[in-house]
């Protein structure tokens, strides 16, 4: 009697029975939203609008590896005086590297992928009405709008944008006599990002907030769904991380602007010699590393997470060793944080570090393994539902492990001398980190874009398209750009044709380019997709791919606090997909998932995960 | 021209692109307009899976069929060797590992696609196997970082044994200088602030107060380096970093203003030698045939042709320093002692540059 009596109580205080209507306005709705799905719907648009942008920079200095010196139109038209007669100017095609790099890092991968399913995800998938602070939320998106806005703007600067390489090492970064776009248009790139961090950390601390403090009842720790334990453990890498940059960024402006010698030491350029003494270029490398590596574990990390939960539906299977993965994520996540030195091999940094921090990448090699044999064993005996966000999350278990597999050459301090700063690390990366998040990210609008807009699907038939022509246009890409690294070729270089040793990797180049045209356009069909779908997509049931996750229990039409009546409790983990009793009959007659709210069935026993 | 064949070829992928869809749409007979997959979906996904299989097969058979010729060489240094061993043991290991789990990934993929009524095995977990997979990554790895540790730490430590000969490697943008010590092998001090000195003849800014940099020789158009004696690099830079790449020595790092860096090799095979090397030979005359068809281009449009090319090793920069970053070399040339030695004699040494009008 008393039990019960608790148990209402808790009920009680646990829910607050229906929810407030409040007054909404155009632009406490539209604009300056504080509810987690619109904050999310906003990410997501902003990113995928940066990431436009992005790719098309990177199609644009494709076109000149390609046919380097070439004039082409859209040369003339897109990038005006700085492509005279429609031939790329050097300069500019750095400028292009480097922004192709910051906003697909920072902006599409990092916000766009982060930042869209956090805030989507967290609050549904946990039981909670909304972020721990809506308005710290807001102000989190408010300020990526920002410096999103800034970073566009500095590619119209008048000396060019910033074009030092996303790394921006000073000097180069630092001195406006060493590269034109050294100057304003560094100073935006370094409030941008300034800016950018702010909205990271705001974000960040909310999504762990949140995530300890909002769970529903019943949702304890092991019973969340891989996204939010890989949503949480991203937003602790950031917090951990962020800051690191942000001071590495404040001494580059003080260096800059005012004076002082944090990086920079005896320098002579333009027939002159600078002032700065005492500072190091390499402490500028370590600290942007200690951001910049754990930063390719932000980026991956949701789209791992995301896979976890797309595949696991889709096959309507648990998800194998879901302990395993947890702890693959953590460990990954504490090595992340201290392998930085791998990117700084041959630095000049004292080679006993380079040995620590060979010791330390290769062991990162286990729990990723550990993950990739998880994904593919969940796969076997399942039924596997092939719709668009299954197939992109086989794709990027795929390309997890062709770049992931090169990660092993990279990683050793010996074999890097000789592949550092080349194609081969240039391919490694963007399979790893570029193409397999970007499949997570693909694979989370497929697979959750009915959950924002209200109950819309997008077409399954563009979607196998679009992912079919990416997949192969993918390898076609970065597969042959190995070898033109492991014949030396440097990344970073405007043209190769000063190098005759390079002739005859022009071949080879050609290819990568037209594949890269191909993949480009093949995206559009993604765009129009999705476009078309917000506003003329079919309505699918409440719950299409019959997933366990509470985030389908939540109302079709988008609410303030999610649910209509009282948040759901939970009584089980999330994959309970194809459980059966011992009579062979699944634990709910006739279908083939239990999702986390429905109470252990009679004689059910929770699974031992 | 151009832009109507690229026009020509977006048109094609438009229409291929449509074509698709339309495969797409037709493969689902009983259309029942949602945009969930169906039996009809999976099956053909299942098997576009297994296609895409054979794609990166086929792909990296052909990568290595029509490129496998374009890496580097055979390495020209002592180190070198041991540098390609170690390579060529990681790249068989991760050959046979991408092989077995792309078979597998695409293979489950195609193999279990989805069928009404069918079940899934509810299996979540296997402490067995999941051991098991933990452990032949850790032993394989130990095995891969204990040997690279030890390769790592001999190329690294660069020591005065064996006599070395020092040369300096002095980065600009965007050129490469060298200095020798001199007939007692030893750099004098040098320093930015020195460069405007004797108008502008202090190429690398030594100090004219240090006795010892008054018989360095620096060199800006080619870099001399004697067969099989120990080199050690000292590496400069007087503005940005930039980053002494030498890809057939297996060698690099980083040059860094306010700061010497350091790496050694050992030259084990001669210029001359090198362009009789069969694969430097084959690269040579296919890269000439290429450079000779450019030039009947060039020349049709009434620009100079290109010349044909000769086997030299490089010194290249390896870190984005500006905007002639791309074209920032100097050629490097090994030779016997004797030879060397000769090059070596017929150069200024610091004092007679500066003594000279």
């Amino acid at each position: 009697m008393s039990a019960t009596a608790t148990a209402h109580m808790d009920d009680h205080a646990h829910d607050d029975h229906g929810h407030h209507h409040h007054k909404e306005t155009f632009i406490t709705k539209y604009i300056f939203s504080q509810d987690h799905k619109m904050i999310s719907k906003q990410y997501l648009i902003t990113g995928l609008i940066m990431g436009f942008i992005g790719i098309a920079m990177s199609l644009l200095f494709r076109m000149q590896l390609a046919w380097p010196g070439k004039s082409f139109p859209i040369f003339e038209a897109v990038l005006g005086k700085w492509a005279p007669d429609g031939v790329m100017d050097a300069d500019i095609y750095l400028a292009l590297v480097t922004i192709h790099g910051t906003i697909m890092v920072f902006f599409v991968l990092t916000a766009g992928l982060s930042g869209t399913f956090s805030n989507l995800l967290i609050p549904l998938q946990i039981g909670a009405r909304d972020m721990a602070s809506g308005f710290l939320n807001m102000v989190s998106y408010w300020l990526f709008f920002l410096s999103s806005l800034i970073m566009v703007i500095s590619l119209f600067v008048e000396a060019g944008p910033a074009s030092a390489g996303w790394t921006i090492y000073p000097p180069l970064s630092a001195l406006p006599q060493a590269q034109a776009g050294s100057g304003a248009g560094m100073t935006l790139w370094l409030v941008s990002m300034a800016i950018f961090i702010a909205s990271s950390l705001l974000g960040s601390l909310n999504y762990v907030v949140t995530v300890l403090n909002l769970r529903t009842k019943g949702m304890s720790m092991t019973r969340l769904p891989l996204t939010i334990w890989a949503f949480f453990i991203t937003a602790i890498i950031g917090i951990v991380s962020f800051p690191v940059l942000l001071s590495a960024a404040l001494l580059l402006i003080m260096d800059r602007s005012f004076g002082t010698s944090f990086f920079l030491s005896d320098i002579f350029i333009q027939g002159e010699v600078l002032h700065y003494q005492g500072g190091s270029p390499v402490l500028f490398e370590h600290l942007f590393w200690f951001l910049g590596h754990p930063e390719v574990y932000i980026v991956l990390l949701p789209a791992l997470g995301i896979t976890s939960e797309v595949i696991a539906t889709n096959a309507r299977k648990p998800i194998f060793g879901y302990r395993a993965m947890v702890a693959s994520i953590l460990a990954i996540a504490f090595l992340s944080t201290i392998v930085w030195g791998h990117h700084m091999f041959v630095s000049g940094m004292n080679p006993f570090l380079g040995s620590v921090f060979t010791f330390t990448t290769l062991l990162i090699a286990i729990p990723s393994a550990v993950k990739a044999f998880n994904y593919i064993t969940t796969l076997w005996k399942g039924n596997l539902q092939l719709n668009p966000a299954m197939l992109f999350s086989i794709g990027l278990v795929s390309t997890f492990i062709t770049g992931g597999l090169t990660g092993i050459i990279l990683g050793d301090s010996t074999l890097d001398i000789n592949v550092h700063d080349t194609y081969f690390v240039v391919a490694h990366f963007h399979l790893v980190m570029g193409i397999s998040a970007l499949y997570g990210l693909f694979a989370g609008v497929y697979h959750w874009f009915p959950k924002m807009f209200q109950g819309r699907m997008m077409n399954k038939n563009l979607g196998y398209v679009h992912f079919w022509i990416t997949a192969i246009c993918a390898y076609g890409v970065f597969f042959p750009m190995h070898f033109i690294g492991m014949a030396g070729l440097p990344r970073r270089y405007y043209e190769n044709t000063a190098f005759p040793m390079f002739d005859e990797l022009n071949d080879v180049n050609v290819v990568i380019t037209i594949f890269a045209l191909i993949a480009g356009a093949a995206q559009l069909i993604f765009v129009y997709n999705f476009i078309s779908s917000i506003f003329y997509g079919k309505r699918g049931p409440k719950n299409p791919w019959k997933s366990n996750t509470l985030e389908w229990t939540a109302e079709m039409e988008h609410i303030h606090g999610n649910w209509d009546g009282p948040i759901p409790h939970v009584h089980r983990w999330a994959y309970d997909y194809s459980k059966t009793r011992e009579d062979g009959e699944y634990v709910i007659p006739g279908q083939d998932f239990a999702p986390q709210h429905i109470p252990l069935q009679e004689g059910e026993e929770e699974a031992h995960h | 021209m151009t832009a109507l064949l690229t026009l020509i070829v977006l048109i094609l992928v438009g229409i291929a692109i449509w074509q698709m869809t339309k495969i797409f749409e037709l493969s689902q007979v009983k259309s029942d307009n949602s945009q969930v997959a169906n039996d009809k979906d999976n099956n053909l996904n299942g098997y576009l899976m297994f296609g895409f299989l054979v794609f990166i097969y086929l792909l990296t058979i052909y990568s290595f069929w029509k490129w496998g010729h374009v890496v580097l060489g055979t390495p020209a240094s002592e180190h070198g060797k041991d540098v390609d061993q170690l390579m060529f043991i990681s790249m068989v290991l991760i050959f046979i590992v991408q092989t077995i789990t792309q078979a597998l990934l695409h293979y489950f993929a195609f193999k279990y696609r989805g069928q009404k009524g069918k079940k899934a095995l509810f299996y979540a977990d296997n402490d067995k196997l999941e051991f098991i997979w933990t452990i032949i990554p850790v032993v394989v790895l130990a095995g891969l970082i204990l040997y690279g540790l030890y390769t790592w730490t001999n190329i690294m430590d660069i020591n005065d044994e064996d006599d070395p000969l020092v040369v300096e490697l002095y980065a600009q943008q965007f050129n490469w200088k060298a200095r020798y010590g001199g007939a007692d092998n030893v750099l004098g001090d040098a320093n930015v602030r020195f460069l405007q000195d004797f108008d502008g003849k202090n190429l690398v800014g030594i100090d004219a107060s240090d006795p010892n940099g008054m018989d360095d020789v620096v060199t800006t158009t080619e870099i001399h380096l004697p067969v099989g004696r120990k080199i050690n690099f000292k590496m400069r830079s007087q503005d940005v970093l930039h980053s002494a790449y030498m890809p057939h020595f297996r060698a690099q790092m980083n040059c860094v203003p306010g700061m010497i860096t350091q790496f050694s090799f050992t030259p084990t095979i001669t210029t001359k030698e090198m362009r009789l090397d069969p694969k430097i030979a084959d690269k040579v005359l296919r890269t000439n045939q290429i450079r000779a068809e450019k030039s009947k281009e060039l020349i049709a449009k009434g620009e100079e042709s290109l010349e044909p090319w000769e086997f030299d090793y490089i010194l290249l920069c390896n870190k984005i320093c500006g905007k002639s970053h791309y074209n920032m070399q100097i050629k490097i040339i090994v030779e016997t002692e004797e030879e060397f030695n000769k090059w070596m004699s017929e150069q200024q040494t610091f004092k007679q540059t500066i003594a000279a009008e």
